[in-house]
């Protein structure tokens, strides 16, 4: 994740302009697809003006000719010039199959709408409604409509659209009940919006992509039942020109003049063609793929560049240890562009827990993923060190990086069911991983995974192997996950907010976990947290991370019992947790305003703007110094003052007047 | 299901004030026919009230029931038993129409800042709706759209914006403003809070705070999070699968906890002392309580009783009564 915080400007687009635009353009089908169509209906629209014969002139020369000089596609058993026909009629056929588009789709789209909106029951209704609609033979319905009233070309449109309908409305369904399932649509209606505002103002807007594609797709289905119906003889009366009659008429002659039938047959075709590649460009979302990690061709390039870069940097002095980690004066960036991260350094030694806290925006997964080599696409390292086992990961190609991720170095993530795939059973993804890295066979991997669902506290472990990701809770997904990054062995794993979205009972029983795996193998971990008793539990070492710099480090009994930065002082203020019922102050401490973005840096201090204590002394670069309480660090001009005196963060106020004076605007 | 509301509202009338919420033997099961019946209610026979002016917690584990009850409470989740009241009026089925008479009075602050806003509509169409479906016009609602932004420390050019360009504070603070720009009596925010860094999520909960003080309102405040909880919460309720474990005042229930569910909650809860922490982890590790693993409840006993350390024969075939031990009521045969 990209740190956004203050508003941006983007620019507006309407809903329309979002899909059609790029996507149209971008796929080469759909572009020429859409020439095609645009092209078709000019033509046929301008006609008269510029076609050499008229629809029903006849030049009995050329009855059932092919090809000539006069005649460029050759003309029909009436000597009507075939050209001239299909592009006269084309408009008109066009406008016949968009007669089922907009009945059915809009039929479709109602339905799906009022049954997501109205209820189990309604969606019931609808959907058997639909579904009898759907096991009605078409073809016997519409020959009796014929039969009935005669080939009345636009009635059958519409009777095929209101048919189609039952199709359209299932495919929209899932995603009409998703918009539905919406906080802002039930913002809306405690509120008080009615059904039918939801449905128009927050339902129908989502659904405009799949509307426009669905109706490409039913205007190809649409002509092509139009001239099915016409090549059995059920087209549009004769004297008007249709392709449809123009099927028609060749189907009588396909023994004596084939060629009759290919010039209608190929537009109609092309036609058809086209409506399906725009359906398809249209329908293709480009960024459907996981977005925030970037694709390995890329992450190849960029370690490459990086390592370039990097290379130039001072060569490593002093190795650490196996299974140390050293960061040094680390600094991720935009590539070409902004740092997010600057001169960070850290050590992790073996069996120990370092925690990286901090608000979002502040850096601390960016740091994170950087160990692993997994920065997003145009992020990467733009210098200092990462040493791990002799080596230096900043500098590292991809390919080494594949070797020791997932094996050596191991991620565990906010989202555990990111992790999983929820195509596949528990006990399927854990094996294949376990072989992967292992080089196990199939039932020792089997074996192994039963025993690191044991080892992450899951009791029925067997039943769990044989459930899918969406079969399991949050908490038992998460221990799936760790046991999935378990399975490599590491020795080092970075932990990203791994019991953010767990309840605090699961997430006591995942930390006590942690603690006991690090205690067992020796393991190291890099804890990114924003939860301050998270820290507390877990951590042996902690860096409190702003704006994209380690601002404090040091034993996490010092840093939170005696904190030095004002920073810090301002998180546990801030933090409800730190204090008991009887001791719960009126107002919690804040800081005001925001981390500021990455672009708008100072070049003194970061934390200037927010802070309670800055005076002049703080617009110059602060460096991190030893703070004086064992081997912690700090980087604040005034930590020594704050530590004297012993000043404390205090909570602002709002000032009340200016509420007053809102308030009372707002009853008059 | 109401054929007794009836009665209970005439009771209801003879008391002197009435409250602003009073929730009843609340009972929802999602899904229905035999579906429903098969699986135990989402709300089991819950109750309780709220008073003009106060703030009650609602805190349990996922899948408790929080939620459900907020949605019920909003009309966005049908009811299957017990009764519903917002200031004396019965609004346990209340229909759309009722709904938006009161809808300006009792409003929501849902969790997720990055669901709750439409990401098509700008800030200024988000924050008016709710006045322009009271009728309120467009130039009124706009204007008054960029008033309650500034309450909330936001910008009034905010209006013309798009949720996407706010931070996640930010965009929980125009939920705040979306809730309260109808002058509402009763807010019901469901995990206000939970997604927000430690900084904001304190800007936000003062600006609850202050809100609360300014106008009187009154708060069914649901969170996870017991510490957040106690901060805005005078009275707190504590939910286990769907059931009532312990309520009482905020003090009492976080600090003296008499329920072994309520007590194992508090320790799981982590404090940023790492002495204290330490202390409170060999605790939650004594209380013996088993882990959260997907165990149903038996049937008609204490649904806690498959996780508690105390539970007897008693505990699996005895549904035990909320009855008042200290200052609070509690749920267990052995409190
Ligand atoms: N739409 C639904 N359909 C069926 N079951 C549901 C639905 N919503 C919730 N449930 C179930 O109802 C129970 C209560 O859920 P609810 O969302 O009220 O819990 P919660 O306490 O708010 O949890 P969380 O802390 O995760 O938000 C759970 O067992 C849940 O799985
Ligand atoms: S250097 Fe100055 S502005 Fe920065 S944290 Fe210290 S006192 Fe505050
Ligand atoms: S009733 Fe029994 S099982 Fe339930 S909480 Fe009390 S002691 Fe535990
Ligand atoms: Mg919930």
């Amino acid at each position: 994740m990209i740190p956004s915080i203050a508003p941006t400007a983007t620019p507006r687009k309407t809903a329309l302009a979002k899909f059609s635009g790029h996507r149209l353009l971008t796929s080469p089908g759909g572009l020429a697809g859409a020439v095609w169509l645009a092209a078709l209906v000019v033509a046929s629209l301008t006609a008269p003006l510029w076609l050499p014969y008229k629809t029903e002139d006849q030049d009995f020369t050329a009855v059932l000719s092919g090809p000539s000089a006069a005649h460029w596609l050759g003309a029909d058993e009436l000597g009507r010039d075939l050209l001239s026909r299909i592009f006269a009629s084309a408009a008109g056929t066009l406008g016949t199959s968009l007669i089922t588009v907009i009945v059915g789709v809009a039929l479709g789209t109602i339905l799906a709408m009022t049954a997501a909106g109205a209820g189990d029951r309604a969606e019931g209704i609808i959907s058997r409604v639909t579904e009898i609609m759907m096991s009605l033979p078409g073809t016997v319905i519409i020959l009796a409509v014929i039969g009935a009233v005669g080939t009345n070309i636009p009635l059958i449109m519409a009777i095929l659209g209101v048919l189609i309908s039952a199709g359209i409305y299932r495919v929209m369904l899932g995603q009409a009940k998703s918009l539905q399932s919406q906080l802002y649509v039930d913002a809306a209606k405690v509120d008080g919006v009615g059904p039918l505002g939801i449905s128009l103002r927050h339902v129908l807007p989502g659904l405009t992509n799949t509307v426009v594609v669905q109706s490409a797709l039913i205007f190809a289905v649409g002509m092509l039942i139009q001239a099915g119906l016409a090549f059995i003889g059920f087209g549009p009366p004769i004297p008007q020109p249709s392709w449809g009659g123009m099927i028609q008429g060749a189907s009588q002659h396909v023994y004596d003049a084939p060629w009759l039938m290919v010039p209608t047959g190929a537009v109609l075709a092309l036609t058809v063609l086209s409506a399906n590649a725009i359906g398809n460009a249209l329908g293709k979302s480009p960024n459907a793929t996981a977005s925030h990690l970037p694709s390995a061709a890329i992450r190849r390039k960029r370690t490459a560049d990086a390592a370039a870069a990097v290379a130039a940097a001072p060569a490593v002095e002093n190795l650490p240890a196996a299974g140390q980690l050293s960061v040094r004066g680390l600094s991720v960036g935009v590539d070409g562009g902004t740092p997010l991260v600057t001169d960070v350094t850290f050590d992790v030694a073996p069996g120990t827990v370092l925690g990286l806290v901090g608000e979002s925006g502040c850096g601390k997964t960016m740091t994170a993923l950087s160990l692993l080599g997994l920065l997003p696409s145009g992020v990467s390292v733009a210098d200092g060190q990462i040493l791990w086992n002799g080596r230096n990961l900043a500098s590292a190609t991809e390919k080494d990086l594949e070797g020791i991720r997932g094996r050596d170095v191991a991620l565990i993530s906010q989202e555990p069911m990111r992790a999983l795939d929820p195509m596949f059973t528990v006990g399927y993804q854990l094996t294949a991983a376990i072989r992967r890295l292992g080089k196990a066979g199939k039932a020792e991997a089997r074996a192994e995974a039963l025993s690191l669902l044991e080892k992450v506290g899951i009791v029925d472990a067997r039943r769990i192997l044989k459930s899918y990701p969406h079969q399991i809770s949050g908490g038992m997904a998460q221990r799936v996950a760790i046991a999935l990054a378990l399975s490599g062995k590491p020795r080092l794993l970075v932990a990203d907010e791994p019991t953010t979205a767990l309840d605090v009972t699961v997430q006591a029983e995942i930390l006590s976990l942690l603690r006991s795996l690090v205690k067992d193998t020796g393991m190291s971990v890099v804890m990114v947290t924003h939860d301050l008793g998270v820290v507390a539990d877990i951590c042996d070492n902690v860096a409190v991370m702003y704006a994209g710099q380690v601002v404090e480090s040091g034993r996490t009994a010092s840093i939170l019992d005696n904190p030095r930065h004002p920073y810090t002082l301002a998180l546990l203020a801030a933090d409800p947790h730190a204090n008991t019922a009887h001791d719960m102050p009126d107002r919690l401490a804040t800081i005001k305003g925001q981390v500021p973005q990455p672009k708008d840096w100072p070049a003194g201090c970061r934390f200037a703007a927010r802070c309670q204590f800055a005076g002049s002394a703080c617009t110059t670069p602060v460096p991190l110094l030893p703070s004086g309480s064992e081997d912690g660090e700090v980087r604040c001009v005034k930590a020594d003052e704050l530590a004297v005196e012993g000043l404390a963060w205090l909570a602002t106020e709002i000032p009340t007047h200016r509420v007053l004076e809102i308030v009372e605007k707002d009853m008059a | 299901m109401s054929i007794d509301t009836v009665e209970r509202e005439d009771a209801e009338a003879v008391l002197p004030a009435p409250a602003m919420l009073e929730v009843k033997d609340l009972v929802v099961r999602y899904g229905r026919g035999r579906k429903a019946a098969s699986v135990p209610a989402a709300v089991d026979g819950v109750s309780f009230t709220i008073r003009p002016g106060e703030t009650v917690g609602l805190v349990g584990e996922s899948g408790s029931g929080k939620s459900t009850i907020g949605k019920a409470i909003l009309g966005l989740q049908k009811v299957s038993g017990g009764s519903i009241s917002f200031q004396g009026s019965d609004i346990t089925h209340a229909g759309s129409s009722q709904r938006q008479e009161l809808g300006g009075e009792l409003r929501a602050v849902f969790q997720d800042p990055n669901s709750s806003l439409n990401p098509r509509k700008t800030i200024g169409v988000s924050l008016a709706e709710p006045l322009r479906v009271r009728g309120i016009p467009a130039a009124e609602a706009r204007t008054r759209a960029g008033d309650m932004l500034e309450r909330v420390g936001l910008p009034r050019e905010a209006v013309d914006r798009y949720p996407s360009q706010f931070s996640g504070g930010q965009r929980q603070r125009i939920s705040v403003a979306r809730a309260l720009i109808c002058e509402p009596k009763l807010v019901v925010c469901d995990e206000a809070v939970s997604a927000l860094d430690l900084s904001t999520q304190a800007q936000v909960l003062n600006l609850l705070a202050d809100l609360r003080d300014e106008r009187g309102l009154s708060y069914l405040f649901i969170a996870h999070d017991i510490s957040v909880v106690q901060f805005l919460a005078q009275r707190v309720v504590v939910l286990y699968r769907g059931q009532v474990m312990e309520t009482g005042p905020a003090a009492a229930v976080t600090e003296n906890p008499k329920h072994p569910f309520t007590q194992a909650l508090v320790a799981a809860s982590p404090v940023p002392r790492p002495a204290e922490q330490a202390e409170r982890r060999r605790l939650r590790e004594s209380l013996g309580v088993r882990t959260a693993a997907a165990v149903a409840a038996s049937a008609g006993g204490c649904p806690f009783s498959q996780r508690c350390p105390l539970a007897t024969d008693l505990c699996t075939t005895e549904r035990p009564a909320l009855r008042t031990v200290g200052q609070s009521d509690v749920a267990c045969h052995y409190a």
